[in-house]
């Protein structure tokens, strides 16, 4: 239903997939993986069980990468891709899809860009020709650019100035990144996305467009030998950018003091709590500490059982909503974080204390054993659903690939959940759950409105 | 030429792509009629459970209580408390899900073969011997109240409860099943027992299975699961008589972007005309980036991110609706654009290259629907709620390809009310004030 959707990719939950306690064969996934002579990776992800595939391309390149002073930059040129090449018209990309009987679309994130089309599997030359030609051919004439800029102006509109908890979570991003660029949000800050041009757009387009800053990943029914094939007549003749240039960002200093803040709004009806804290990403070969993390999230929020909502909402109900959160596929530091949504009568303060007392507490008596024991049987479990989504198990590499994740991260990640214990869970949690590094954020009804 | 050749392509593989799906018919020797898609090549299924009726059947005073009593199935059943219960359902590595919408109640369960039974045990309880317990009831009313609160001040809630109401009156299509405030704080514990028994019949049950298990062992399941719910439930309620007048009906909201929907009477699942305006409504603003809506209010002119047109055929009323979101100072001329779009389609009726685009995406786009064994258990009950023959799966295409240039445009012209349609602007915009009609 979204054309172009922004934003929301770094809260897609990483379903971990897992091998079987008992392996047997069936369980693993049919991936296989490769590269083209200019650099461009490429991944198969095999489903046979209908004639239809997902063809998807990914950039090293995203938000966090933009020149400073245009925010939004990213976004804004993966909307543009859409218009003219020196061989198609504006638009004809997505109609030539659409005649095809398929469905094609594109993301932004702080990473990645990433454009895919959904269609029968004999159509695959047809959007690698496509989809090729717009990687460097990308030509955009004059009257495009400021109706487009107008789209993603109210695109900015509809996701976030509309939205007051979108506001707010802008807000705490911000106040959560001192140096790095993730403080910053994906669509953009609203004055510098007003005076995004096309230059900007071409700048960006010719300096991180490229095979050699790509990953290709088809998922359905087709094979590796196809695949390579027709990726080599279509990618394989495009050439390296040579001036590709290194992914130097701005890091994060370490956190010495806790940050608070609070925004009000007239158009809260329900105030609550947010919590985050500066925490380690997945690393190439080194995964084991985000494991650990991932884990926690989920003891702490990921479920009925789990630690906050038993004692927020069961015990001494004072939430009606509690959870915790840990996205660690990202190139630089990510964060861990938790929520609290208030029952009725109860105030934010009352909220917070009762978050941190159940943090102490946790900290204090440590991970029930059972529970990580369900959420492991869990885990192995959702390998088992998630062949059933190849197109999730495709978004799974494309975004591991494209944070600088390696096919092998991606595939020891399983075996790695399964192998944390909960000393390494404990230890992972003093190390990130530190007041001192901790953003707390209200959200509020605005002071003037006094009713309910 | 070249055009000409995908089109036959395409047709070509739809339908191998469509006889994929092949689905039984299965009775259960209870007398349980499920349809069933075996596959065997990954070892879970997914079951999809429909009760006809969903939140239309509260009760006179006690809207919301077919939501919260849906809500409360995974709270706590037999001997199980709600923490035993969910504690239970981990052990498992199931999922279940529980769906109200003013035409059914849905649910879901997602299961491995190697403990489907123990799995069918614990969904038997959630379906026959809910607790309903008071703490559980306090506690997930507070999420309903919650989300209440919050519905009152979200611009898109507020455009859909005025639409709702504008259009159905007193009928429960016009207000929100989630109930109200006041109603969801009034309910009792006998409420949603009776909301319980009106829902949780036999005489409205649709059921789909997708995945791991064979007809035999799909029967005995249906039968232990569902076998001793009661025969018949609540009654039906009446169709809605739905109500258009033209115009602008504006709600004053502070907020920056003005979200609009709008509507027009629809048409029926099983008018001899709904292929026909289903077409055309692709044309016009069903979802793809070519529409009308899309070209004329998006690409043209910036309007909005997105602007899109749906009909809507639900078992009560039918009405014909679209959405779009524009700055406040800029929504006028999106509701001016899309009025004249109506009235075009309506007076002109569309193109034969309009027509064959459009047949081309649809039939091409429908095998991409049965993307996985959850998707198509969904599609199975939805069929059957509709009516549908069973292999209709292999003759919806034709279907589609059948409607000619004729038809479209008779359908266009009939269909389409650019007089009735009725607009519902919610925030401060510029230049629009509600008119009186």
């Amino acid at each position: 239903m979204f054309k172009r959707f922004a934003l929301t990719a770094t809260l897609i939950g990483a379903l971990s997939g897992a091998a079987l306690a008992a392996p047997d064969s069936d369980a693993k996934e049919a991936v296989t993986t490769f590269a083209l002579d200019n650099g461009m990776q490429v991944v198969v992800v095999e489903d046979h069980r209908a004639p239809v595939l997902q063809h998807m391309v990914w950039y090293k390149i995203g938000s966090a990468d933009e020149p400073v002073g245009s925010s939004g930059v990213a976004h804004f040129l993966e909307h543009l891709m859409f218009k003219d090449t020196d061989t198609m018209k504006s638009g004809e990309l997505s109609a030539t899809v659409a005649a095809n009987g398929g469905r094609d679309n594109a993301f932004t994130s702080y990473d990645y860009t990433a454009y895919f089309q959904r269609v029968a599997a004999d159509r695959l030359g047809l959007m690698m020709k496509m989809e090729a030609d717009r990687m460097t051919h990308l030509r955009l004439s004059g009257d495009d650019i400021a109706t487009e800029r107008d789209v993603i102006l109210e695109e900015r509109n509809m996701r976030t100035e509309n939205n007051p908890r979108a506001l707010f979570s802008e807000q705490m991003n911000a106040v959560q990144y001192l140096n790095h660029r993730y403080g910053v949000p994906v669509i953009g800050w609203k004055h510098e996305m007003e005076a995004l041009d096309r230059d900007d757009a071409l700048n960006f387009y010719h300096t991180y467009y490229a095979p050699n800053n790509a990953i290709l990943v088809v998922s359905g029914d087709v094979t590796p030998e196809e695949v390579r094939t027709l990726a080599e007549k279509y990618y394989g003749v495009i050439p390296a950018n040579p001036d590709l240039p290194p992914r130097l960002r701005a890091q994060e200093p370490p956190q010495v003091a806790a940050r608070r803040l609070t925004y009000k709004d007239v158009r809260v009806a329900q105030p609550y709590v947010s919590r985050s804290y500066l925490a380690p990403e997945r690393d190439p070969g080194a995964q084991d500490q985000a494991a650990a993390l991932y884990l926690l999230s989920e003891i702490l929020g990921g479920g009925q059982t789990s630690v906050l909502t038993d004692r927020l909402q069961f015990q001494n109900k004072l939430a009606v909503y509690s959870g915790a959160f840990y996205n660690g596929v990202s190139r630089d530091d990510t964060t861990f974080d938790l929520v609290v949504v208030p029952a009725a009568g109860v105030t934010l303060e009352q909220a917070e204390a009762a978050l941190d007392d159940t943090l102490r507490a946790f900290l204090a008596e440590g991970v029930d054993p059972e529970q990580l024991d369900r959420i492991k049987l869990q885990l192995r479990a959702a390998q088992i659903y998630e062949r059933d989504d190849v197109a999730g198990i495709a978004n799974r590499y494309g975004r591991a690939l494209a944070v600088g994740l390696t096919v092998e991260d991606v595939q020891d990640w399983p075996d790695l959940l399964q192998a944390v214990t909960a000393e390494d869970i404990m230890a992972a949690a003093r190390e990130v759950l530190r007041p001192e590094a901790s953003v707390t954020g209200w959200l509020m009804r605005d002071a003037q409105e006094v009713t309910q | 030429m070249k055009r000409l050749i995908s089109v036959l392509l395409l047709i070509f593989i739809a339908l191998p792509a469509a006889a994929e799906v092949k689905i039984q018919e299965i009775t259960s020797p209870g007398g349980i009629t499920a349809w069933l898609v075996e596959d065997h090549s990954i070892p879970f299924t997914a079951l999809d459970l429909r009760f006809r009726g969903g939140t239309s059947l509260d009760e006179p005073g006690k809207r919301g209580a077919v939501n919260l009593m849906t809500g409360l199935l995974e709270e706590g059943a037999g001997e199980r408390d709600a923490r035993a219960y969910a504690t239970e359902l981990e052990s498992l590595a199931a999922s279940f899900s529980f769906d109200s919408d003013p035409d059914a109640v849905s649910i879901s369960a997602r299961f491995l073969t190697e403990n489907r039974d123990q799995v069918m045990a614990l969904l038997h309880d959630t379906l026959h011997a809910p607790r309903f317990d008071a703490d559980a009831v306090e506690r997930v009313r507070g999420q309903v109240l919650s989300g209440l609160r919050s519905d009152a001040k979200d611009p898109n809630e507020i455009a859909g409860k005025t639409f709702r109401a504008m259009t159905y009156g007193d009928h429960p299509y016009g207000s929100a099943g989630e109930g109200t405030v006041e109603s969801v704080t009034a309910l009792t514990r006998a409420d949603l027992v009776a909301a319980h028994r009106a829902v949780l019949a036999r005489d409205r049950l649709y059921v789909g299975a997708v995945g791991d298990i064979t007809p035999e062992a799909l029967g005995a399941l249906l039968d232990s699961l569902l076998g001793d719910l009661p025969a018949t439930g609540a009654p039906m309620p009446d169709k809605a008589e739905v109500t258009f007048e033209g115009g602008v009906t504006v709600v004053p909201y502070a907020t920056p972007q003005s979200v609009a929907l709008f509507g027009q009477p629809g048409i029926d699942r099983h008018d001899p005309d709904f292929f026909a305006a289903y077409v055309l409504n692709t044309i016009l603003g069903g979802g793809n980036f070519e529409s009308r809506l899309m070209t004329e209010v998006r690409e043209k002119r910036g309007l909005t991110y997105g602007v899109y047109s749906y009909l809507v055929p639900r078992d009560l009323a039918s009405v014909y609706m679209g959405s779009v979101a524009s700055a406040n100072g800029r929504i006028g001329e999106a509701v001016e654009v899309i009025r004249a779009e109506w009235a075009r389609l309506a007076r002109d009726g569309v193109t034969r290259d309009e027509l064959d685009k459009a047949k081309t995406y649809l039939t091409g786009a429908y095998p991409l629907r049965f993307d996985g064994n959850e998707r198509i258990a969904g599609i199975l009950v939805s069929m059957q709620m509709d009516d549908l023959p069973i292999d209709y799966v292999t003759t919806r295409n034709d279907k589609v390809n059948a409607v000619t240039l004729e038809d479209v445009n008779r359908v266009a012209s009939e269909l389409l009310k650019p007089d009735q349609l009725r607009f519902v602007v919610v925030g401060q915009p510029d230049g629009l004030e509600s008119t009186t009609n």
